[in-house]
């Protein structure tokens, strides 16, 4: 799931190439991800994991790394599978 | 050609010290008292000398040296700092109020309040802010802003240039393509990004004095309209104390205070100089009738609707004013981080106050076209009292002022991101 969140987070942020060295809990928002383009990660990854993000969890902390990206979506799929 | 701007700068220095005798005993009065009719008194002045300012694309002196013996300068810096404590839409009122009298004046007043605003609000954890802000009032400064930067235009979330700190002191050199007012400034806002490292969307917002910085003039200013504004290119180079710099991240000043203020406020001018031109164009046709009894002018359904519009502008303004309190008091109640705020509102704020300024900007425009369209020719010349060319041309410039083309398209992007289009209870 990680690598998917990877791929749509810095494509999506026109974060630099290099910065694919980040770690998973590297700030996204000092790597250059802008509000703005939290909106269209916010659309990629729920047309990817089929899932809908609640005005709830919409924060800027759940976009501030790949982890917390990660354990929503992962909290989202399970709430969806009970 | 360079030199005359750093010339001007030493002297902008010292008028600044030589200001702070004669504003201090005055400010007290006019915060105490009533600031609307120092804002009349203010606009009196500026709409004696609007005509001069438009021609000779002059900076708004006289203007300004009224503002300032009025203490109108600080007039939204809190009183704990000796300023007039006034809230945002008391500053809205003043700003229609001048821009009755002269766009270019009331446009630089309200760019000066935004500076100001993002000092109160981001600024004061700091020691050297805070003598700044006591500093605004006892000399009455004139702030400016440099956020354009060449190769990157009218962006403002994105910056080229990068602040060097080192050993507790900052240095940053900048291209500014327009900085208004900014060889009258007594202090100019510089964004930038926080380190050579950092990407272009990570900035952060730096105070410096006059007598910190070079000033090269690099650009003219003859425009179409707001004359006055003198928003000439500049290379800037400026030094001083590491805490110049304000301690949040400029994404959230400018969320927060830089958009709500600027968008309101620009708003008030625009319906400032809407309706003195409808001031005109009503007492044009008053005269009219009343040397021609019969039947109303075809023009005159237009009168009718046009002020109907600036009554929906005012409206419009006011509901925007209510939802940036609500929206600074939620903030100031919210005891959770920034980080967990809820974007969702945020979005919906943001896109709230754009639409805000795409509705007053080209509605403002209308409704001059046609207070002309009911002056006649009258209106068309330039000198008779049914002029309102300037006021044309100076709204022109409304729909640019951060391009309706790129607010647009950033309102539709944060449209995606909501639910419906527009928040509950509207």
């Amino acid at each position: 799931m990680k690598s998917e969140l990877r791929r749509i987070v810095f494509g999506l942020a026109q974060i630099d190439p290099q910065a694919n060295t980040l770690t998973d809990d590297a700030d996204l928002y000092a790597a250059g991800l802008s509000s703005l383009a939290t909106v269209h990660v916010m659309l990629a990854i729920e047309d990817e994991f089929g899932i809908e993000i609640p005005d709830r969890m919409l924060t800027r902390r759940l976009f501030s790394s790949i982890n917390s990206l990660a354990a929503a979506v992962a909290e989202l799929q399970q709430a969806q599978a009970a | 050609m360079n030199a005359p701007a750093v010339d001007q700068a030493v002297a902008a220095t010292t008028e600044a010290g030589d200001r702070a005798i004669s504003a201090i005993d005055t400010i007290a009065n006019t915060a105490a008292g009533d600031w609307l009719a120092a804002a009349q008194r203010a606009a009196k002045v500026a709409a004696a000398h609007a005509d001069a300012v438009d021609r000779d694309a002059r900076f708004p002196e006289e203007a300004f040296a009224e503002l300032r013996r009025e203490g109108l300068m600080s007039a939204m810096i809190p009183a704990g700092y000796g300023g007039g404590g006034l809230a945002l839409p008391d500053v809205a009122r003043i700003c229609e109020t001048l821009a009755e009298g002269c766009s270019s004046s009331a446009m630089i007043y309200a760019m000066h309040q935004i500076q100001v605003a993002c000092i109160v609000d981001h600024g004061t954890g700091l020691a050297w802010q805070r003598e700044a802000l006591a500093r605004i009032v006892k000399e009455q400064w004139l702030l400016a802003s440099a956020t354009s930067e060449q190769n990157i235009g009218g962006s403002l979330r994105t910056s080229a240039c990068a602040v060097e700190l080192i050993d507790g002191a900052f240095s940053i050199e900048k291209l500014a393509p327009t900085i208004s007012y900014g060889a009258h400034a007594d202090c100019i806002l510089i964004t930038s990004r926080r380190t050579a490292d950092s990407p272009p969307s990570d900035q952060v917002l730096i105070v410096a004095c006059r007598d910190q910085m070079e000033l090269e003039r690099r650009g003219t200013w003859d425009s179409l309209g707001m004359r006055g504004t003198c928003s000439e290119g500049f290379r800037l180079v400026a030094k001083g104390h590491a805490d110049q710099i304000l301690p949040v991240p400029f994404a959230q000043i400018s969320d927060q205070t830089m958009l709500p203020v600027s968008h309101t406020l620009w708003a008030a001018v625009w319906i400032g100089i809407a309706r003195d031109a409808m001031n005109r164009a009503h007492a044009f046709f008053r005269k009219s009738v009343r040397g021609k009894p019969g039947p109303l002018p075809p023009s005159a359904t237009r009168l009718a609707e046009a002020t109907g519009m600036l009554h929906m502008m005012q409206a419009r303004l006011n509901v925007a004013l209510q939802t940036a309190a609500a929206a600074s008091a939620a903030r100031a109640a919210a005891q959770s981080c920034e980080l967990d705020a809820p974007l969702s509102a945020v979005h919906a704020f943001a896109s709230d106050i754009n639409a805000l300024k795409l509705g007053i900007s080209t509605t403002a425009l209308s409704v001059v076209q046609d207070a002309l369209m009911i002056c006649g020719m009258a209106g068309y010349k330039n000198g008779t009292p049914f002029s309102v060319g300037r006021h044309l041309r100076d709204l022109f410039s409304a729909p640019l002022m951060i391009s309706n083309d790129r607010i647009a398209l950033n309102t539709a992007n944060l449209l995606l991101a909501q639910r419906s289009p527009l928040p509950e209870g509207i």
